[in-house]
């Protein structure tokens, strides 16, 4: 009797594992299978007559991308400040302080413009989209989309993929610009250096590769938020509450996919 | 409605469907068939699984096994565009009406015509109040669904799901929700647009009396199974002692199992 628990633990243990693995595995066939209906759509929506709505796209854009752009601007450049600062510490070491204008551009452009942008993309819409998904799965609006034979994925997910993947990246040129900019103020306010040299050491030091490498991570990003937020917004059950639990699920979940998805493309981007 | 003998293709044909939720049967093997223009009622208790069979006449899940033919078409082979394609034949009206928050009601009226129609601005716009007309909305084309009451969001509901003129239209629980005499009115509805329109109407409802209103031929449906299938008056004079249960909205009495009682409470309890 005594091997008994310990042989039901394991095989709860790998019970569970395998259940996870499952339901992790056919998520990320699923997000894949929304990804390349949304893409057909796109493409082939004209030719059936069913084109992908240009002003809901628009919609989708005012509310991803325009409407976050003051606090973009406000959160790159709070950020830029604080690398400045952080970067002038550390290198006030080996008396190199004037090297944090490289340290800033870079950093800002490889990394923390396109991740902070995403961090409040994934915060302001991610969640917004698991909520209107959400609320209209339970009040059964996605289903009275099917039998009018309108594809929810065509009407709903398309446009919001679209406005992602264009928003993004521009909200990430705004970072930053801004980011750089923030840098710029604290770098001119402790070590006494004029605005105009330390755009030019910027220019001088920021390469093609730089910036495209954050824009591309953003695009990477804009897909992943969009998928998550989605995802989780049709698979709410249990009425209002079950919106909720979605939302919060969504945000982590689509925050903890980007953190992934950077390092993994930060790895392979600078082999 | 007279018992229809000539050999007309029925709107509806339900062969054998056999559905799952998970591992627990939800229909065991249902047949069903609708003829053209008439107002079928499918009747169950809460459980009895005959919004699970609504969603499968409505393509929305598919079934372990059995064939569903909706004006001719088995839904099961078919493609999604085609899928689609019928669909903008049929009408569905939702419990709760399933209008969109973010539009206004005559919006929604208008998504069906704009999505699948070339239609120009004008027509679409003179289709729409056509179309809130007939279920007594006229001038309420610029509200949100918000403002409207249980009753109005319904008729609503019953106006999208009309625009594009179908031949066949369903009902989830019309009364749902509703107070008597909005129920009726909608009810009063239900029998206009057919007259109106020749639709071939089924609803799915557990209200009696408007069953009886309403209905050519009732389906009672019970834990999964067609209990009986016909006329009002043939539902009626059923002297079958479970529909008398049914009808009787008395408890029906499970006969308790001394030993699989002990077995349910002691389960898993060492």
């Amino acid at each position: 009797m005594a091997a008994e628990p310990a042989r039901h633990g394991l095989y709860r243990c790998t019970d569970a594992v395998g259940r996870i693995t499952v339901a992790a595995v056919s998520q990320i066939g699923y997000a894949c299978a929304l990804f390349f209906e949304s893409l057909y759509w796109l493409f082939a929506g004209p030719r059936r007559r069913q084109p992908v709505s240009l002003s809901a796209t628009a919609l989708e854009m005012m509310k991803i991308g325009v409407q976050a752009i003051p606090i973009t601007a406000i959160l790159s450049l709070s950020v830029g400040i604080m690398i400045a600062i952080q970067g002038i510490y550390t290198l006030r070491d080996f008396g190199a302080e004037a090297r944090v204008v490289d340290a800033i551009a870079m950093s800002i452009t490889r990394e923390f413009g396109a991740l902070i942008t995403a961090f409040l993309v994934a915060g302001r819409s991610g969640s917004a989209i698991t909520a209107q998904l959400g609320s209209m799965r339970i009040s059964q609006e996605i289903d009275a989309l099917q039998v009018m034979g309108i594809n929810p994925v065509r009407y709903l997910v398309a446009p919001l993929l679209i406005a992602m993947l264009v928003m993004l990246p521009c909200l990430t040129v705004l970072a930053d610009v801004m980011g750089i900019l923030g840098g710029g103020l604290f770098c001119g306010y402790e070590l006494n250096m004029d605005i105009q040299s330390y755009i030019q050491r910027s220019l001088d030091v920021l390469n093609a590769n730089d910036i495209t490498q954050g824009l591309l991570k953003s695009a990477v990003f804009a897909v992943l938020i969009t998928l998550v937020g989605v995802i989780n917004g049709f698979a709410v059950t249990g009425g209002a509450s079950g919106v909720g639990k979605a939302t919060t699920h969504s945000v982590v979940a689509a925050i903890s996919a980007i953190i992934i998805a950077d390092m993994i493309f930060t790895f392979f981007l600078n082999r | 409605m007279s018992t229809q003998t000539s050999p007309v293709a029925p709107v509806i044909e339900v062969r054998d469907l056999v559905t799952h939720y998970g591992t627990r049967q939800i229909l065991h093997g249902i047949n069903l068939t609708v003829q053209p223009g008439e107002i079928m009622v499918i009747m169950g208790s809460s459980g009895s699984g005959k919004t699970t069979l609504l969603n499968h006449m409505l393509g929305l899940s598919r079934p372990s096994s059995g064939q569903i033919l909706l004006l001719g078409h088995d839904i099961g082979i078919m493609s999604g565009s085609e899928l689609n394609d019928l669909r903008k034949q049929i009408g569905v009206t939702f419990q709760g009406g399933a209008l969109f928050s973010s539009m206004t009601v005559g919006e929604n009226v208008q998504l069906p015509l704009r999505e699948h129609t070339q239609l120009d601005e004008n027509t679409i716009q003179i289709m729409t109040r056509m179309k809130l007309e007939i279920v007594n909305l006229a001038g309420f084309e610029h509200f949100m669904p918000s403002e409207l009451s249980g009753g109005m969001a319904k008729r609503a509901a019953v106006a999208r799901a009309i625009a594009m003129d179908p031949k066949l239209l369903f009902f989830d629980e019309p009364s749902a929700g509703l107070d008597p005499v909005v129920s009726a009115g909608l009810d009063e509805l239900i029998l206009r647009l057919r007259r109106a329109m020749n639709i071939t109407i089924v609803v799915v409802t557990h209200e009696l009396q408007s069953a009886f209103k309403i209905a050519d031929r009732i389906t009672m449906l019970d834990h999964g199974q067609v209990v009986m299938t016909g006329t009002v008056d043939e539902v009626r004079a059923a002297k079958d002692k479970h529909m008398q249960h049914l009808f009787n909205r008395l408890l029906e009495e499970v006969p308790v199992d001394a030993d699989e009682y002990l077995q349910r409470l002691t389960e898993a309890i060492e």
